[in-house]
This record gives structure tokens, sequence and C-alpha cells, in this order.
């Protein structure tokens, strides 16, 4: 019976992720996840730093998701980096997503030296999170702390669309 | 990359920062700048002033209970001290959040951290969070290399491996310490670094 229990458990762990639009996060270095950071294609990115750890991050989580939603039919998007640990992706972030429903777009960032690669996201971010970059082509916003309502982040994103 | 500072933005910006509890940008100690003095209370009741703490010099962190990427320190931070107080650089903890903020940072929780992972070193409150932005603290944690005179020579993170502590190369603070020893300039005297937001009291 628990060897038919764990089976099945492994079965339903690998069978199915969590049920977000863009399936498994894919973990990315640096290296990896930096293109994210560079595209020029006339769409505005929304880059959001955070994690499941992080109070703040999972507060203002809902309006990234708000804007995901309104913004479809739109050139936006929104990509969620997790700093979550990597030991806890399994344990914490896909759980996370599945029960948040989470449908934007989810990476996991690892690239453990972080005095490496803060400067290259935006140089007036200290490390902080939650943090997000707003972004399209070659023009290039930044918020370093919690938005304090859908509209504060919504106004970021329109202030460069109407650039 | 092109940075743009529009009229617009920046009005919406200074709207953005009216609204807003925790701004954190721009002030702060730079290097080469001399600390202002502080007392500020330790877990075990006592007060404690900067300028009777410091010895050749102090290595000043601002943590706290709650974060993750603060609490992957502690044991680092332990061993900081154990290297370098006997060296004249003991290290000196600073809890900047607001308990009303985030519950698990409050004086009691300070206490029994400090209780159950016997920090070696004080781990004081800045409860009315009037040290940190003198510092320009705004993560957690954060660290501030003080020499002597209270001059501030290196900011920064602990270590360029945070996840992983097997996987140091560098320990900058290590590094810092041994140039001040030197009479040198610590190379880098910045560092960046991921930590929590500072949780700060809501106005």
């Amino acid at each position: 019976m628990t060897l038919f229990l764990i089976i099945l458990a492994f079965l339903f762990h690998t069978g199915t992720g969590p049920s977000v639009g863009y399936g498994e996060p894919p973990l990315l270095s640096f290296e990896e996840f930096e293109p994210y950071l560079h595209k020029s294609n006339d769409t505005t990115y929304v880059i959001n730093f955070w994690a499941t750890w992080c109070k703040p991050c999972v507060e203002e989580l809902p309006y990234f998701e708000e804007l995901h939603r309104a913004y479809q039919n739109q050139p936006v998007r929104v990509v969620l980096v997790s700093l979550d640990f990597k030991h806890q992706i399994e344990t914490n972030l896909l759980p996370f997503l599945e029960k948040h429903n989470v449908e934007s777009e989810v990476v996991v960032l690892y690239a453990p030296n972080a005095n490496a690669w803060i400067d290259r996201v935006d140089s007036r971010w200290s490390g902080a999170i939650p943090a997000t970059v707003v972004y399209r082509n070659d023009d290039q916003l930044f918020h370093g702390e919690k938005f304090n309502s859908y509209r504060d982040l919504e106004l970021l994103v329109e202030s460069l669309l109407k650039i | 990359m092109k940075r743009i500072v529009l009229p617009l933005f920046a009005l919406f910006a200074g709207l953005l920062l009216l609204t807003s509890a925790s701004v954190s940008t721009g002030g702060g100690y730079q290097i080469g700048d001399k600390a202002e003095d502080f007392k500020l209370q330790n877990v075990d009741g006592s007060w404690v002033q900067l300028s009777e703490f410091i010895e050749d010099g102090a290595i000043v962190i601002f943590t706290c209970n709650t974060c993750p990427w603060a609490q992957l320190y502690e044991d680092r931070i332990i061993e900081l001290h154990e290297e370098f107080a006997p060296q004249g650089f003991p290290v000196l903890t600073i809890n900047p959040n607001d308990p009303e903020v985030q519950p698990g940072d409050s004086f009691e929780a300070m206490k029994k951290r400090s209780v159950e992972k016997e920090f070696p070193f004080p781990y004081v409150f800045d409860a009315e969070q009037k040290v940190y932005p003198k510092f320009g603290a705004t993560r957690t944690p954060h660290v501030f290399l003080l020499s002597e005179d209270l001059t501030v020579q290196y900011i920064g993170g602990i270590d360029d491996s945070a996840q992983d502590a097997s996987g140091v190369t560098v320990n900058y603070v290590a590094e810092a310490i041994k140039a001040v020893k030197a009479g040198e300039k610590p190379d880098p005297a910045t560092t960046k670094a991921i930590g929590c937001s500072i949780k700060v009291k809501r106005s």
C-alpha cells in the first residue's frame, strides 16, 4: 500500500506540473536570463524580481497578474523572476504558483554571485527585493520597492508606453 | 542603455514617493564618510554606543530574524566575528525592521533568535528607524565596515555566494579588513547583493 502511494505520488509529481500558462519555470543562469532584459521588438517588458519568501513581493504579485490580464491584447509582457532558493523550487515555488494559479511567465534565476549581475539589470538597483524593471527597446524605468497599488504599477507602464 | 529622466516620469516618481513609506534611494554614507555615533539597545538589555564599541574597526551589519537571505548568512556572520573580533574588528548586528510590518522581527523575537544561535556579538534594535537611513542601508543583510575613527571603508555584501557557502570564492568583508589593516583601501570598496527590503513603519 505504501509503495503504491509512493508510486502514485511519483507519477502525479512528474506527470503534472503546476497548471500555469507557461508550464514549469526554467532555472536560468544570469547569462541565460540576460536576453530577457534586452529584447528589441517594441514590446514593453515588465520584469519583476521576487521570491515566495518575500512578504512585500507576494503582496504585490496580484498587481502583476492583473497587468498581465489587462494588457493581454497589447504588446506588454510580464516576466516574474523568482529568486527562490534552488532547493526550495519543488517545495515552495511550484506549490505557490499552482495555489495562486499564476498566469504570467515565471523564470527562476540562480546566479549566486549577485554583485556580478545586479548592475547589469539596472545600476539603480541595490539588490533589495521586490524590484521591477520596465523597458521597451532602449528606454528603461526602475522601481526599487513594492508597488502600493495596481494603479501605481499601471502608471509606470503607461508612462513608458507614452514615450 | 539609455536611462530616461522625463519630466513626466519625475512628476510621477514624485507622486509615488509622496505616497510611499519606504524611500530608500539617494541618502546614506559613501566610502570615506564618517559615520555618526549612535546608541541602540542590545538584546541583553544593555545599550551599545558605536564609538565605545569600535576597536580598530567594526563590522556593522544590518540584518534581521525573518529574511531568508539574512538567515543564510547567520553562521557566516558568527564566523566573521570569531575570526575578526580578536583582530580588533568585532561584529555589531542591527535589526532595522519595524515589527508592526514584520512581527517576526520584534525585540522579543530578536532576543529569542540571539539565544538560539548563541550570537557572540551584540544584536541591537533600530527601534525608531533613525540609524539605518543614515547609513543608507536598503536591505538585510547589508554590511558597513568601519575603521577606528568611524570612517566607512566598505559597503555591500558579505561574500560572492549567498545560497551556497561552499561556493564562496571571495569573502568581501575579510578582504576589506585585510586591506584596512594594511593601511590600504579595500578593493572592491562596494558590492551589491540580493536581500530583503527593510520593512518601514507604515505612515
